[in-house]
């Protein structure tokens, strides 16, 4: 049987995340990590050994463009699993005003959240769009002897815009760690086996939860 | 070009200290172009080809002397043809023998993140480090002069070396050695820059050249190439020389406050997730989450 997504399991669980997804998923994180290891070896002397641990400056130079390639189809896939999800709506106004609730554990003070929340559609779209900036600016930095000199201020824009592009993914990669592995017990599991429990769903996006529900008790069409 | 035997008091993407920063005094060493008593014969590029031990590579023709537009990565020294017309309706040719500058302050050097691979000599001199290189070319990135010149085959930069090998044993610059009009000069950047005022003040009072001057830029700290024009207020005619080079602002503010910044939010961001998890913990303990087989028919 094909799996579907915010399909009911036995056992009290729902599928959140089909194969694809969960595929796909690991595929941004694992090149996502590759980037962020060797790009930080070249963001600072101080962490340059990480490229020799790595394989060497010069490997790692050769196919931190290529991983990011691979990372920016990922998101580029995600875009097509996801973006439709992640538009914003009044319930995410909400949530913004009442982040201190959110950051305090205090959930039961936050507007019901559907399949996303609106910390996770920005997470999204900061990962999207700084995905694009990431893309253009690292093919100048790629194919520097290509850039004619009287183009050479797309060098000095991509020279700055790479890291501070860089910079923005590392504080939401940073967040996202810590809310799907430490503060949300489940969500790691969730992108593993692909479901949560009835319990996660309800209890942290109560409008999908109701919408799940709505949908298996509604007749087949 | 690997020197042991010379000093190093800069160290391209190095953390830490510089091991021979402030433990020897040494002349700064340059180079002085008279670009007013050269006569554009190429006998410096032939010698630094010659020298270098650089593979020749195709030239182009384009009913000019200029047989390249540029340096390459095999070509370190060339000297830039540029027929210029004088407000009295005559003539003139201004011709630069263009190669790396050695600035006091490299833009090669700061933009570089890989350690060693750009260093600066205790006597001025900035030297690429190839077998360090990783290739990422952020110096032609760097360098407002258009100097390093990638190779697509080893994937590494090079430039001109100011001949490191030959004046860490005390000779000059293998183009100072070929230059039949004396319009080459090597010594100490004291000396040199005495000199070229001299022969700029001489092109002012007698040759008629009153805008003659040197040019030592300070953007860069000033460089271990100096050049003698007849017209100091107009660089740009020599080949497009830039007449205030700067390392880019951009570069400058990714290696500067971006550094700083960036590293105060990940370490601070870092800290700042892990004080929460003290304070707050995670938003469900995992016994509270297991409630055993709450149906899927609610």
């Amino acid at each position: 049987m094909s799996e579907h997504a915010d399909q009911i399991l036995p056992h009290g669980r729902v599928l959140r995340y089909p194969f694809g997804e969960r595929l796909n998923h690991w595929i941004a994180a694992f090149s996502y990590i590759y980037l962020l290891l060797t790009g930080l070896a070249f963001w600072s002397p101080w962490l340059f050994w990480i490229a020799v641990l790595m394989g060497g400056g010069q490997i790692s130079r050769t196919l931190h463009p290529w991983a990011g390639l691979i990372f920016f189809y990922a998101v580029a896939r995600m875009h097509g699993y996801w973006s439709a999800q992640m538009k914003n709506t009044e319930v995410d106004k909400q949530w913004w005003r009442s982040i201190s609730h959110y950051v305090q554990n205090e959930d039961d003070k936050m507007p019901p959240a559907g399949r996303y929340n609106a910390g996770q559609k920005a997470l999204f779209w900061s990962f999207f769009y700084a995905a694009i900036v990431l893309l253009l600016t690292g093919i100048v930095l790629w194919f520097p002897e290509w850039i004619p000199w009287n183009l050479r201020w797309l060098r000095y824009i991509s020279v700055f815009l790479h890291p501070v592009a860089a910079l923005f993914t590392i504080a939401n990669f940073l967040i996202h760690i810590y809310m799907s592995a430490f503060a949300e017990r489940g969500a790691f599991g969730s992108v593993i086996h692909g479901d949560v429990t009835l319990h996660f769903a309800k209890r942290y996006h109560p409008a999908w939860y109701d919408e799940i529900v709505r949908r298996a008790n509604a007749p087949r069409k | 070009m690997s020197q042991e035997t010379l000093r190093i008091q800069k160290i391209s993407g190095h953390a830490g200290s510089v091991p021979g920063e402030d433990t020897q005094r040494q002349y700064t060493v340059c180079k002085l172009i008279d670009t007013t008593t050269c006569i554009g014969c190429k006998a410096c590029e032939v010698a630094c080809m010659e020298w270098n031990d650089l593979p020749f590579g195709e030239t182009v023709f384009d009913n000019s002397y200029q047989t390249m537009p540029e340096t390459r990565w095999n070509y370190w020294n060339l000297i830039l043809f540029n027929e210029h017309e004088r407000e009295d309706g005559s003539l003139m040719w201004l011709m630069r023998k263009n190669q790396c500058m050695h600035c006091a302050e490299p833009g090669c050097l700061a933009a570089c993140p890989s350690d060693g691979a750009i260093v600066q000599y205790t006597n001025g001199i900035v030297d690429f480090q190839q077998d360090k290189c990783i290739g990422c070319g952020y110096c032609i990135t760097g360098c407002p002069f258009n100097i390093p010149k990638f190779n697509k085959e080893t994937k590494r930069v090079y430039k001109c070396t100011l001949c490191t090998d030959r004046v860490s044993q005390g000779l000059e610059p293998a183009c100072i050695k070929s230059c039949p009009t004396g319009c080459l000069h090597f010594g100490s950047k004291d000396d040199m820059k005495y000199l070229a005022e001299q022969r700029a003040k001489q092109l002012r009072d007698h040759y008629n050249f009153p805008k003659a001057g040197v040019y030592d830029p300070p953007g860069v700290g000033g460089t271990g190439v100096i050049y003698v024009l007849h017209d100091a207020s107009q660089p740009e005619l020599y080949g497009g020389l830039p007449k205030d080079p700067r390392i880019p602002l951009s570069v400058k503010l990714w290696k500067g406050p971006l550094k700083w910044l960036g590293n105060i939010a990940m370490v601070g961001g870092l800290i700042g997730l892990f004080a929460h998890y003290l304070r707050y913990g995670p938003k469900e303990r995992e016994e509270e989450a297991k409630e055993p087989h709450e149906g899927a028919q609610p």
